[in-house]
């Protein structure tokens, strides 16, 4: 998450003080990503160093300090829009991990293991939904942001569903392997944080 | 008040070595005001629990009730009869009659039971107020969009005194935006106390219900437990 660009972007609106951008940043990220004002400081302080925001030099360092985005601010803000995030290599994922390592421990069930997980997805997603069905219709931002961690939860019982049918299907017709004819792919697992 | 219970349901399709098991000794049972999910891969045995809890299959074993009401006790009529006036079904392809415009659609449950023309009418435009399709009221199905199609099939399930809903994959061919309401309103309706089993392989549809349980070669394998308010969500903690 970046606040430095989600400043910048509240800053395209008109000059703000520190105070109103912190208040600003938690309302419209649907009050789920808390923000303390010393980050918000912090971040205007380097944003004023780089050159992308300027201040009201007058004004002493506090609440009543203005700030306003600069050109270098904008073009550095539409460029980080348009600029994916870096999805290229597998993340570490310990779900991943945790069913890997499940199929070689002796007189573990591995479809036991997968529905453990897939219960515990389900009723994050029953949360989810229930704030989405109290809240979201008030608040936009809110609904964007639960609809972005229903897709993802969804992502991930997905992955488990397909395990499962694998793994059964992989019971029911064992695979003979052969070696020379399958070359391995060697994956990069874990380089990304 | 139990709506529905299915007490050890077992259904067994074909003889000999084709035989099937396509549920196995399945208990649920659902409340008044209470939204179930049931999720499962193909061939689970999803589909087949919701036409046994509809009486529109026999199980090999077990008992179903509705309403407190055994279906094995009943005759042919006295089962259609309770389809009609308890149950509302809700298919993914609608089944509205092309014929029959949304309001006739919507008030055919009624009609076919004897009520009046009139009254029946009445009924179904109270239930298509309901989902805000007023204005269509007088609309034939191939001049409706899919969601709203999908509104009126709900309308009708929900018509008159209709209890308990039944729907199977009720948002399949529903973009996300069309499908979440109609969940929504499955939902809804049975906070005003109406009882739904929904059928769906679709989690995040499932997460509107109450309760989700899960089928797995025709056993309940497992179903979540009641979860914490919303709130929690908000406040990072152990495990998030």
């Amino acid at each position: 998450m970046s606040v430095r660009h989600a400043l910048l972007a509240l800053l395209t609106e008109g000059p703000k003080y520190g105070l109103q951008l912190r208040e600003e940043f938690v309302a419209r990220t649907g009050e789920v990503w808390p923000l303390n004002v010393g980050q918000v400081y912090t971040t205007l302080q380097r944003l004023e160093r780089d050159g992308l925001v300027e201040s009201d030099d007058a004004a002493e360092p506090g609440p009543q300090k203005g700030f306003r985005i600069t050109t270098d601010g904008e073009q550095e803000l539409s460029g980080w829009l348009r600029t994916p995030p870096d999805l290229t290599s597998p993340p570490r994922d310990e779900l991943v991990i945790k069913v890997l390592v499940a199929l070689r421990v002796p007189g573990t069930n591995v479809h036991e293991v997968i529905q453990v997980h897939r219960r515990y997805l389900v009723e994050l997603m029953q949360q989810w939904t229930r704030l989405k069905e109290d809240e979201a219709d008030f608040d936009l931002g809110l609904a964007l942001v639960v609809d972005a961690e229903l897709f993802r939860l969804d992502s991930v019982i997905r992955w488990l569903d397909a395990a499962d049918g694998r793994l059964k299907r992989a019971a029911a017709e064992p695979a003979t392997p052969d070696p020379a004819a399958t070359p391995r792919i060697r994956l990069k697992v874990g380089v990304r944080r | 008040m139990t709506l529905l219970e299915l007490r050890d349901v077992s259904k067994v399709y074909g003889t000999g070595p084709a035989q099937t098991h396509a549920l196995d000794t399945v208990s649920l049972s659902v409340e008044a005001g209470s939204m179930v999910a049931v999720m499962g891969p193909s061939g689970s045995g999803k589909s087949t629990l919701l036409t046994i809890a509809g009486s529109l299959e026999d199980p090999t074993d077990g008992e179903v009730f509705v309403d407190g009401a055994a279906l094995s006790g009943m005759s042919r009529a006295q089962r259609a009869q309770l389809r009609r006036r308890f149950i509302g079904f809700v298919f993914q392809d609608y089944n509205l009659l092309p014929g029959l415009t949304a309001a006739e659609n919507v008030a055919l449950p009624l009609e076919l039971d004897g009520t009046a023309v009139r009254k029946a009418r009445i009924a179904g435009m109270a239930a298509l107020d309901e989902l805000d399709l007023a204005d269509r009221a007088d609309h034939f199905p191939d001049e409706l969009s899919g969601g709203e199609r999908q509104r009126v099939a709900i309308a009708r399930a929900m018509v008159g005194q209709h209890r308990l809903l039944l729907a199977d994959e009720p948002s399949g061919a529903l973009d996300s935006v069309n499908a979440e309401s109609v969940m929504r309103l499955i939902h809804t309706a049975c906070k005003r106390g109406m009882a739904a089993v929904v059928v769906t392989h679709d989690a995040q549809l499932a997460s509107w219900a109450d309760r989700v349980v899960f089928l797995r070669d025709g056993r309940v394998a497992d179903q979540t437990r009641p979860t914490p308010g919303p709130e929690t969500l908000l406040t990072p903690g152990p495990g998030r």
